[in-house]
């Protein structure tokens, strides 16, 4: 008989592909959420949110910015005695979350992560005076005339550039990345 | 002289450019040659992995294939393309249906991955490949005096490779410094993570990353800080002032790469070395490199004429 998968099924599937172990594991011990530098900014542990995903909070966890606010800096998967990987974890939520299009309102990441892959997409290479318009109006006008001030001094300093980089190949490369994902919609 | 096909990425070219040049500079000066890799494209970073792992991978997987082309292993001065390089190289090398997966895209631009090379930060050929004696001996002005808090951050030591060599508790940077004449200082928060795009998608908790570390750094009576890592190095000087206006505080430390101490010790001239373009001035550097080179020692067992 053929059951739809829960949502902690999809995400322990996600997760096996990375290579860690499944969250059923977990022994609820909170290393991970000790180890991390961020937590004090996230709405849940990870502890509590692996806690959440087990016990089929979906709405709930993706909600919530936990994972939005994972810097990847892998503390956790690094202390964790049951061998799971939260910060893998973290990634397979932001996926998850950007495909089911479902995340906590006035979040930046999601669209940053979107304007970032969208760019490399074009030219090959990263520019980051491209991403400023993921973020300017979360510091209102006020924030947005400050990291003007900072752009000004860096450019002096001749550390922002004027053109972006591109790759020369740019027709091969974006043939080679429409055999990984269709290119519509995002190039 | 050993040669390494060298991965730039996409800070080198702008905000970190005066990483690029120390390095190559330094590493000249060390017997060591860069061949850039030709037409490499950006490694990713973490934005790519939140939308899609493949994809990710097969970024990667092209600067690979571009390297082995040339039979050369990789290195990369940047923390973060070191490790999505690292570790794309791993796991295609053990999983032969990722490799085939995307063999197939790098089809599109005529390349294929063997898997035969290996990838390494710059920090490592500088202390595995070329040696800390080697350093040591060519040191013309060291770092006397100037005391250094050796910044590893996170992805230049996690996750933990399988190669393994620096463990949990790393002292590698601290060698280094030493080798140089600078001391390094205990800083508690060495692997603590900067913040990374954080300052961008969260920047409270960014900011509050930072502070940590700012503090760490002041507390341990640091001149300055060093770093292997151009997002480590933007977030802990450009946003300085941001931390100090939001939390009242009044740090003001110089945050350079280690190739810019590495080539002051060295007697490369600190304009080559990129020094000139921080934020905040590297005064305490540049007093090192204005000292008079102690007296050259004549070589050993030969005898010195007298008039």
């Amino acid at each position: 008989m053929w059951t739809k998968p829960s949502f902690s099924d999809e995400i322990s599937n996600e997760m096996y592909a990375t290579g860690t172990r499944g969250l059923n594991c977990c022994i609820q011990c909170a290393t991970c959420s000790s180890a991390c530098p961020a937590v004090e900014y996230m709405d849940h542990t990870p502890r509590r949110l692996i806690g959440m995903i087990n016990a089929g909070f979906r709405d709930e966890v993706l909600a919530s910015n936990t994972f939005w606010t994972c810097a990847s800096c892998y503390a956790c998967s690094e202390h964790c005695p049951k061998g799971i990987h939260p910060a893998e974890l973290m990634y397979v939520l932001k996926r998850y979350s950007i495909w089911k299009n479902r995340y906590q309102e006035g979040l930046v990441g999601p669209e940053f992560s979107r304007r970032f892959v969208r760019t490399i997409m074009k030219t090959g290479k990263s520019y980051e005076p491209g991403y400023a318009p993921a973020f300017i109006f979360e510091g209102g006008f006020q924030g947005l005339l400050r990291e003007m001030q900072m752009g000004v001094k860096l450019l002096r300093k001749g550390r922002i550039p004027l053109i972006p980089s591109r790759i020369k190949r740019v027709e091969n490369f974006r043939r080679m990345l429409s055999r990984i994902v269709p290119l519509e919609g995002i190039a | 002289m050993k040669r390494y096909a060298y991965y730039p990425g996409c800070s080198l070219e702008t905000m970190a450019a005066s990483y690029h040049v120390s390095a190559v500079e330094t590493a000249n000066k060390l017997g060591v040659e860069f061949q850039e890799i030709e037409d490499w494209n950006c490694c990713g970073a973490t934005p790519y992995s939140n939308v899609d792992e493949l994809l990710a991978q097969t970024l990667c997987a092209r600067n690979l294939a571009i390297a082995e082309q040339n039979r050369l292993d990789v290195v990369a001065p940047c923390s973060a393309c070191f490790k999505n390089l690292y570790f794309t190289n791993e796991h295609l090398k053990t999983d032969p249906d990722l490799a085939e997966h995307v063999n197939f895209a790098l089809e599109a631009d005529n390349l294929h991955y063997a898997g035969t090379g290996a990838v390494q930060h710059l920090i490592h050929v500088f202390v595995r490949d070329v040696g800390l004696d080697a350093i040591k001996r060519q040191v013309t002005h060291p770092l006397t005096g100037l005391r250094v808090a050796p910044y590893y951050g996170c992805q230049l030591v996690r996750p933990r490779r399988p190669d393994g060599w620096d463990g949990a508790g790393p002292r590698f940077f601290e060698d280094l410094l030493a080798a140089i004449g600078a001391e390094p200082v205990q800083f508690p928060f060495r692997l603590r993570c900067c913040g990374a795009s954080l300052m961008i998608t969260n920047r409270r908790a960014g900011l509050g990353m930072l502070r940590d570390l700012l503090r760490g750094a002041t507390q341990a009576k640091a001149d300055l800080i060093a770093t292997t890592c151009p997002l480590c190095q933007m977030n802990l000087e450009c946003y300085q002032a941001d931390v100090n206006r939001e939390f009242g505080t009044n740090f003001s430390i110089p945050v350079l790469y280690f190739t810019q101490l590495m080539g002051v010790a060295l007697g490369i001239r600190p304009k080559s070395l990129g020094i000139g373009k921080e934020l905040i001035q590297a005064k305490p550097v540049l007093a090192c490199a204005a000292r008079k080179p102690p007296a050259a020692k004549a070589p050993h067992g030969s005898k010195v004429r007298q008039p």
